[in-house]
């Protein structure tokens, strides 16, 4: 037995809300059958990606058909084979519901792979490993899509590599079941990063509400002969929080403003792990990952292998979904509703739930906040729900970033336990983007006072320039004429020229009064 | 559908339950005033409600507001019972209406409603009736045990609302001990004698005295004592902030009767007396008055308790719950702002500037 | 007796009061105008002059010197929210003659375009580039959306096209909230009424 002693500690506030784990833990991942046609996002919330098929294309499964050119873009590659059947801008699973270019996949059912070679990772440079990553079109399967080739890319020392496996959210179990399936997969993607960040210490970070999963991940670690650090830690959410847990496992703080990096740590999501082994062991591109399809209205929850792109429609169709409340992506607690189920799944969707009629308690009509603390006693970051909510409604942003509103990880633990049903999250949301917008317009405004100060200045130096350069023609006129001796001369003509063009002003400025020499009207 | 944020989820206890569970917690206590100081109490509580809610449903058609939903969220009653409960049993019912009208329409509404008021509506709508008519709100009576006349239901409503008994004695008639003479309350009797220079041995001489206090006031404290420890232990109310105010009631009254125990009266006395308890777990922690923050509420506790002895001793009024409440009202949002949380990832609590940065600006 | 008494302590107290705030006026005096400069950040620097001055920095003085708050459309509501807490005035709607319009940026149809660098001279921010006779075209990245560029070309190729919001400027909307003061839509003015 490896040595459990990792000292836990807590974190404050959390909050325990029905798990909701076993309806959908209980059963194997599995296949759903192919999808139609499948709908792939060209613009994604780490940025757009450039095609590289064309319409009418025929691509195989696992082919590049997107290139991710932005700083923290990745690839899209075809998950499937078939015929490319255009572009067209269709909404995405996002809050906003906003439209974006997707790609139109006709799947033909032959699923012809075109797989990358398979990679040594014992012996191949950490570059080589790095590239595949990035290659592979890998991002972080915990929900924030965070594109893993940079993650891993830093150069900064790093000696901790924590595996996110907490899976507090309620309902989602895909990481629990892939631990359970696929521990060993996992546990050679840890190593595979671990060697690529090199660093010292691996811990895994899990909840104790997955008994089968600990089993499981303590044999593949054990069979594999790494040393993990296994730390069961209680279950409170949000305890799968990046920041909440490394409170837990080291009982330092992220401070506010850096990145774990930062203080020498890395964390995984196990479906990221697993992901990577993927690429690098078998070549496989990220074209598909592990979601929990759950809720009472569901007939048959559990987890499903489901290829990207595919549309939540499908899935419901396949799982034979009754009438729901609302379609969830993700959790409870952080999740989003969409709007339309034929959006399709993407990288970050970790979860579909559809609640029946009357399975979630939902907020009522927001009454006025009494004060009450219950808020701040569940807050993970030490926040003042009450006080941010306030200054958030007045508008006074300001405040609101005084009290630390950009420290609020949005969790949902305030607005879970508010007696007034305040949608508390939905106001820090809207603060947050109000702040970022404002300081977005600020930098633009900043910059274009200095183009505009300069584009005066360079006015400015053109007009002094001209008026230098008439100056010194002028004089050169001057003293030529002056040599010439026929400067009086020339003078007693421009002055006699000057005085008959303000004789005509005056004349024309003053129309109602006669000019010299015409007739008065009788 | 408007867009709608996570959580999509919850687990609460509505406010209007919480209000309930509050006016639960006030059985006890006000139990214990019914059977020591008879049926004016119950008239008080039956006319504060009725009028806290006739004001309130008229404030709210003013204001063109949601009355039905608002008066379901019991906040009214909850004024109305605290109020009801603070008043002497034979108050002229037209300064009981006075009262509440003013805790209800002024302390309240005029400040935005539940939740907007900086001060305690019923400890507002005491007070002004206190300072108003200081005679007849420390007219308490004695309690029954000791009462020359125990008033019956049909005196006690001939004196509420036509100011004299039905064969018309006077209210010092009723209040007369069976000694003959008027009786006051333990911390009244206590202020007055202390100042005409007696002992506190010489004082506790007193019938109005017994037990662990005062008799009859006791059992009313220790009554509130047991409703606010059910509050508390369903986490409705603050516990740090009742704790800190028996704790502030107790050190202050131990100093001043450790200096001299002739001239002042014992923690006891103190904390079993008066409002107290109603003080410490039904008024002071109001939520909507109280400080926020962990720190803020032993602070706001501490002073409360504090300064009721203080005010208790040295000021003109007998009890000082009421005031020592409202002037810690006033300071909460300062005692909020200095006591903010060290939030996740600082290294200083939020009222230190230096740790202060702008979104987007870099360290 | 007595009142005379009383005036002198009033006079005394005056007196030191007097002296007491001329001193601090003359040891706390501000030297400059930062406040101009305070609201000159606060605005949004499109230079676009709808607020009837030639530039952000004028209206900033001529706020200073007591111009209404609510002359600046880029500015918006936040903006005379801003000015107002800044100057401690009141907050008043946009001015009416003006308009608040979403963010937009300048798009020259190129083929249309003459090279006639009319545009070019209009840009405050220089964010059109060009050269006589060629085809000119907007650094959008640049471009403050001010409509300066519209007005002087001679051929009419230049629209201003609203920036869509993407997943990265989206914002979260208000929520609807509890609703303190009942509000009504007034739709002008009743013309049967008077």
């Amino acid at each position: 037995m490896p040595p459990d002693a990792i000292r836990l500690h807590e974190f404050p506030g959390g909050v325990h809300p029905p798990e909701h784990k076993s309806e959908s833990s209980e059963t194997p991942i599995a296949a759903l059958p192919l999808p139609e046609l499948l709908s792939l996002p060209l613009t994604a919330r780490s940025g757009p990606t450039t095609p590289l098929v064309e319409v009418g294309e025929t691509v195989r499964k696992g082919q590049l058909i997107a290139e991710g050119k932005g700083a923290i873009s990745v690839h899209l590659h075809a998950p499937t084979s078939g015929t490319v059947e255009g572009i067209r801008e269709l909404p995405l699973p996002h809050p906003s519901g906003l439209t974006g270019p997707c790609l139109l996949l006709r799947a033909d059912g032959e699923e012809t792979w075109e797989k990358l070679p398979p990679l040594d990772w014992r012996t191949e440079a950490r570059q080589i490993l790095l590239d595949r990553i990035q290659d592979a079109g890998i991002a972080g399967l915990g929900g924030a899509s965070f594109p893993s080739h940079i993650k891993l890319a830093i150069t900064a020392p790093v000696d901790t590599l924590i595996i996110n496996a907490a899976e507090c959210e309620p309902y989602i179990t895909c990481d629990d079941r892939l631990m359970r399936e696929r521990a060993a997969e996992i546990i050679e993607g840890t190593v595979i990063a671990k060697t690529v960040l090199g660093c010292e210490r691996v811990i895994l970070g899990i909840e104790d509400n997955k008994p089968a999963a600990i089993d499981a991940m303590r044999e593949a670690i054990d069979t594999a002969e790494v040393t993990v650090e296994i730390a069961v830690v209680p279950t409170k959410y949000p305890s799968g929080g990046e920041k909440q847990l490394i409170q837990i496992l080291t009982g330092q703080e992220v401070p506010s403003g850096k990145l774990p990096v930062d203080m020498g740590i890395v964390m995984q999501n196990v479906g990221t792990l697993y992901a990577i082994k993927r690429a690098i062991v078998d070549g496989e591109p990220l074209i598909s990952r592990v979601v929990t399809v759950t809720g009472e209205a569901i007939d048959r929850p559990g987890n499903y292998e489901v290829l990207l792109g595919t549309p939540f429609s499908h899935l419901l169709e396949e799982t034979g979904a009754g009438t729901y409340s609302q379609l969830i992506m993700g959790g409870p607690m952080m999740g989003f509703e969409l709007e339309d189920p034929a959006m399709p799944v993407i990288k970050a969707t970790n979860c579909l739930l559809a609640p029946a009629p009357g399975e979630l308690p939902r907020q009522g009509v927001e009454l006025p906040c009494i004060r009450c603390g219950a808020c701040a006693n569940v807050c993970p970051a030490s926040l003042l729900p009450q006080q941010l909510y306030w200054f958030a409604r007045a508008g006074e942003f300001d405040k609101a970033e005084e009290h630390r509103l950009m420290d609020c990880i949005e969790c949902g633990a305030c607005a879970y336990v508010c007696p007034s049903d305040i949608p508390l999250v939905h106001y820090y949301r809207y603060a947050k983007s109000e702040i970022r917008t404002r300081f977005l317009d600020r930098l633009k405004a900043d910059h274009a006072k200095e183009r505009f100060d300069a584009r005066n200045q360079r006015l400015e130096r053109l007009k002094q320039e001209r008026k230098e350069r008439h100056k010194k023609a002028q004089e050169a006129r001057l003293k030529q004429a002056r040599d010439k001796g026929e400067l009086d001369e020339k003078k007693a003509s421009i002055e006699a020229a000057l005085k008959r063009v303000e004789a005509k002003k005056a004349r024309q400025q003053d129309p109602a009064s006669p000019a010299p020499g015409a007739d008065k009207e009788s | 559908m408007p867009l709608q944020s996570s959580p999509h989820t919850q687990d609460r206890m509505p406010v209007s339950r919480l209000m309930q569970w509050v006016l639960l917690a006030t059985l006890p206590g006000a139990l214990a005033l019914f059977v020591f100081f008879g049926w004016g109490v119950l008239i008080n509580l039956l006319l504060c409600a009725g009028f806290a809610l006739a004001f309130e449903a008229l404030i709210l058609w003013l204001r063109d507001r949601p009355i039905k939903a608002t008066l379901l969220d019991y906040s009214a009653l909850v004024t109305a019972v605290l109020l009801g409960l603070s008043l002497p049993p034979l108050l002229p019912w037209w300064m009981t209406i006075l009262g509440i009208g003013f805790a209800i329409v002024f302390a309240k509404h005029l400040f935005g409603g539940l939740g907007f008021n900086p001060f305690n509506p019923a400890m507002v709508g005491y007070v002004l009736l206190l300072i108003s008519f200081p005679a007849q709100m420390t007219a308490w009576l004695p309690p029954q045990s000791l009462a020359a006349n125990p008033a019956s239901l049909w005196e006690t409503l001939h004196f509420i609302f036509t100011g004299s008994g039905p064969a018309g004695e006077t209210i010092e008639q009723i209040r007369a001990g069976l000694d003959g003479f008027t009786m006051a309350t333990p911390l009244d009797h206590f202020k007055t004698n202390q100042g005409l220079g007696f002992r506190t041995e010489e004082i506790l001489d007193s019938p109005v005295y017994g037990g662990l206090a005062g008799v009859g006031w006791q059992w009313v404290n220790l009554g509130f004592l047991a409703g606010g420890l059910l509050l508390a232990f369903k986490k409705i109310i603050s516990w740090r902030i009742s704790l800190a105010m028996l704790i502030g009631i107790t050190v202050m009254a131990a100093l001043l009767w450790g200096v001299d125990t002739d001239a002042f009266a014992s923690p006891l006395l103190h904390l079993l007396s008066g409002a107290t308890m109603l003080g410490a777990f039904f008024i002071a922690t109001d939520p909507i008055t109280a400080a926020t923050t962990r720190k803020g509420r032993w602070i706001f506790g501490l002073g409360i308790g504090a300064l009721t002895i203080l005010i208790r001793t040295f000021g003109g009024y007998p009890d000082a719950v009421a005031f020592a409440v409202l002037l810690f009202n006033m300071a909460v949002p300062t005692i909020d702002y200095y006591t903010r949380p060290r939030v996740y990832g600082h290294q200083k609590s939020g009222h230190k500037k230096a740790g202060h940065k702008k979104f987007g600006e870099k360290s | 007796m007595g009142f005379v008494i009383a005036i002198s302590a009033l006079v005394a107290l005056a007196l030191v009061f007097g002296a007491l705030l001329g001193y601090a006026a003359i040891r706390f005096k501000v030297h400059g105008d930062p406040v101009v400069d305070q609201i000159d950040a606060v605005l949004p620097q499109t230079q676009c002059g709808q607020c009837g001055y030639p530039g952000c920095r004028p209206y900033a003085e001529a706020i200073a010197k007591g111009d209404a708050i609510n002359k600046c459309p880029p500015g918006g509501e936040a903006g005379i929210k801003a000015l107002a807490d800044l100057l401690g005035r009141k907050v008043v709607p946009l001015d009416e003659e003006r308009e608040e319009k979403p963010a937009r940026v300048a798009y020259i149809r190129e083929p249309e375009c003459i090279g006639c660098t009319k545009c070019i001279q209009a840009c405050p921010v220089d964010a059109i580039v060009g050269a006589p006779k060629l085809m000119h075209t907007v650094i959008t990245s640049e471009c403050t959306g001010c409509d300066l560029c519209v007005e002087p070309c001679p051929v009419d190729c230049i629209d201003m096209l609203e920036i869509p919001v993407s997943q990265q400027t989206w914002k979260w909307p208000a929520p609807d909230g509890e609703r303190l003061i009942p509000v009504r839509t007034i739709t002008g003015a009743d013309p049967d009424a008077a």
